[in-house]
């Protein structure tokens, strides 16, 4: 079997007292795209950025391409490709001098920078734009852009944190895609969010983080399907006596419910069933809408932890 | 063969300013000839009209070498405050390269190495001018463009390690305005520190401008010891010796906690 391209054995890291990742294990195979899932605040961050050799670790083992970051992090870092969770362009400098600056910073020579960029801006669809200055360029297109310079060394890991963070959804949609066909063109990809749309889309297998901890690790269809039921009814309410009515009705279902300021959620194998079940309950406990969906990630985060994703 | 970090670090500079050097004419060309123009034209010719001298060289002679040390200086303060706060947190420009191989220590080397080319750069630019308005009697003054070069970089060595460690530019205009033109103004650039109260000449003397206004002044008269020389080398160097060694781990502690 081959050796792990990432592996945290109790990893660890602390500002001062303060313990922002706490003893996390994980494995990152060659080939997988992995996530760490959480909301603000989890210590995915912090994660990645000891992955990425910017920060030492506090505790525990990490071994990324199978050597170790604290004496090797040049090396290692001349084999990644990372994208920061906040830009760090030249936003002064045009999309082209950025991709240069950046391959000259892995010392690679002018010409192989030049013929290296011209194909990845073509990737990432700024060819269009390479002698504009970055800083007008919209956020998605300055995310693309990062990434295109990620890619200047060839690494074999790509390190991604939020990649579409404050994009909106067409920009996302076509980071995404851009994403996938890295995917398929070999590339291990490592990233975080706090979308569980994203780490569904994306993401082989993937580890939930919350406070520091992995509080759950799988592919989406297994956590799911070990942590949430099939289907999940959503009830909303007109008003706060209708929901609490409701409430107490839903609780004989024997099924599990999540009351939620705004809603309650009920876990079920049936959906339709469930949706159901208020029909003979009183005028006062009427929903003013049910809906009935699958299970996301963010239900399984939800039941794990008892707050939602965006908390 | 491999680019040393600290040369990859000096090409990004060298292409920023690429971008910049409309700005660079006027700070490195137009400056000098306002200031030689104004003071040593200026002020010089009432002070010759007299018959005076200062420290027995014609005020041009005396004040060409104090401005070339003082802009040099100025540069260097310019380069060690904004900028700095640019790449650690306001365009993470520094973030982007230590997420490479080149790391925090090569990050601050490259800046530092930057600002004394510039100031290299600008300084042989002055020395020209002031050739030409008759401020450098000696050809030992060519030596003058190394010695400010290395006085701006004695001064911005500890600037640059301390301005990493602020999380805002809060300080800098403080800075400027308490530190930076005081020592511009008093270090023996424009008269002779011995002008300065008794009590004010020590800190004069303990200014790194001073020593490179001593320095420049020595090489355009072309009359200094070797002693005094290495006196002022050796106290520049330390100081520059000094101030990287903070730089680095200031850096470090900002790019990568
Ligand atoms: N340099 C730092 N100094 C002190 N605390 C930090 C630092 N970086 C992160 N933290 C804290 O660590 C915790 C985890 O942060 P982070 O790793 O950024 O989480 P995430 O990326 O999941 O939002 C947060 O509470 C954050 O305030
Ligand atoms: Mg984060």
């Amino acid at each position: 079997m081959d050796s792990p391209l990432v592996e945290g054995r109790n990893l660890t890291k602390r500002f001062d007292s303060f313990t922002a990742v706490d003893g996390i294990d994980f494995r990152v195979e060659r080939g997988e795209t992995f996530g760490f899932l959480g909301p603000n605040g989890a210590g995915k961050t912090s994660t990645m950025r000891m992955i990425g050799c910017v920060s030492p670790i506090s505790g525990g083992d990490l071994t990324v391409l199978g050597l170790d970051p604290m004496t090797d992090g040049a090396a290692i870092r001349s084999r990644l490709g990372v994208v920061p969770q906040e830009d760090s362009l030249d936003t002064e400098l045009t999309v082209w001098d950025n991709m240069l600056i950046y391959g000259r910073y892995f010392d690679l020579p002018r010409a192989e920078i030049r013929r290296r960029a011209t194909e990845l801006l073509d990737f990432v669809q700024l060819t269009e734009r390479r002698d504009d200055r970055v800083d007008p360029l919209s956020g998605g297109m300055k995310r693309r852009l990062t990434i295109a310079r990620s890619l200047i060394n060839q690494p074999e890991l790509l390190l991604l944190d939020e990649p579409t963070t404050g994009l909106d959804p067409q920009a996302r949609h076509l980071l995404w895609e851009r994403l996938y066909r890295l995917k398929q063109d070999g590339v291990t990809l490592l990233l975080t969010t706090h979308y569980m749309d994203e780490a569904e889309q994306l993401c082989d297998r993937l580890v939930i983080m919350d406070d520091g901890r992995i509080v759950a690790e799988g592919s989406p269809r297994e956590l799911i399907a070990a942590h949430a039921t099939r289907e999940v009814v959503e009830f909303r309410f007109a008003s706060e006596k209708s929901r609490s009515d409701a409430l107490s009705h839903l609780q004989n279902t024997g099924e599990r419910v999540e009351a939620h300021a705004d809603r309650i959620l009920v876990y079920t194998a049936d959906g339709d069933k469930v949706a159901s079940f208020l029909a003979g309950a009183g005028d006062t406990a009427q929903a003013a809408s049910i809906l009935v969906r699958r299970s996301t990630l963010e239900d399984v985060f939800l039941i794990l932890t008892g707050r939602t994703l965006d908390d | 063969m491999q680019t040393p970090p600290v040369m990859r670090v000096v090409e990004r500079e060298l292409l920023v300013s690429r971008r910049l050097w409309r700005g660079w004419t006027s700070s490195h060309f137009v400056m000098p000839l306002l200031y030689l123009t104004a003071m040593g034209v200026g002020l010089g010719d009432i002070i010759d009209d007299r018959g005076r001298t200062v420290d027995g060289l014609a005020y041009m002679e005396f004040v060409a070498p104090g401005l070339l040390a003082a802009t040099a200086l100025m540069l260097a303060a310019g380069e060690s405050l904004w900028p700095v706060m640019v790449g650690t947190k306001w365009l993470r420009t520094f973030h982007a390269m230590v997420a490479t191989p080149l790391g925090p220590g090569d990050a601050y080397d490259g800046i530092l190495a930057w600002t004394a080319l510039r100031a290299f750069a600008g300084s042989a630019l002055f020395l020209t001018v002031a050739t030409l308005f008759g401020g450098v009697p000696s050809a030992w003054g060519l030596l003058a463009v190394p010695a400010a070069a290395l006085g701006a970089a004695a001064f911005a060595a500890p600037l640059i390690a301390y301005s990493a460690t602020q999380d805002s530019d809060a300080t800098f205009p403080l800075i400027m305005r308490l530190g930076v033109m005081p020592l511009f103004l008093f270090s023996g650039t424009f008269f002779p520190v011995s002008q300065l109260p008794d009590t004010l000449q020590p800190v004069a003397v303990a200014s790194p401008l001073w020593h490179s206004v001593e320095l420049c002044r020595g090489a355009t008269r072309g009359d200094l010891g070797a002693a005094a020389a290495l006196a002022h080398l050796v106290v520049l160097v330390s100081i520059v010796a000094a101030g990287r060694a903070w730089g680095r781990r200031s850096f470090t502690r900002k790019l990568v906690p």
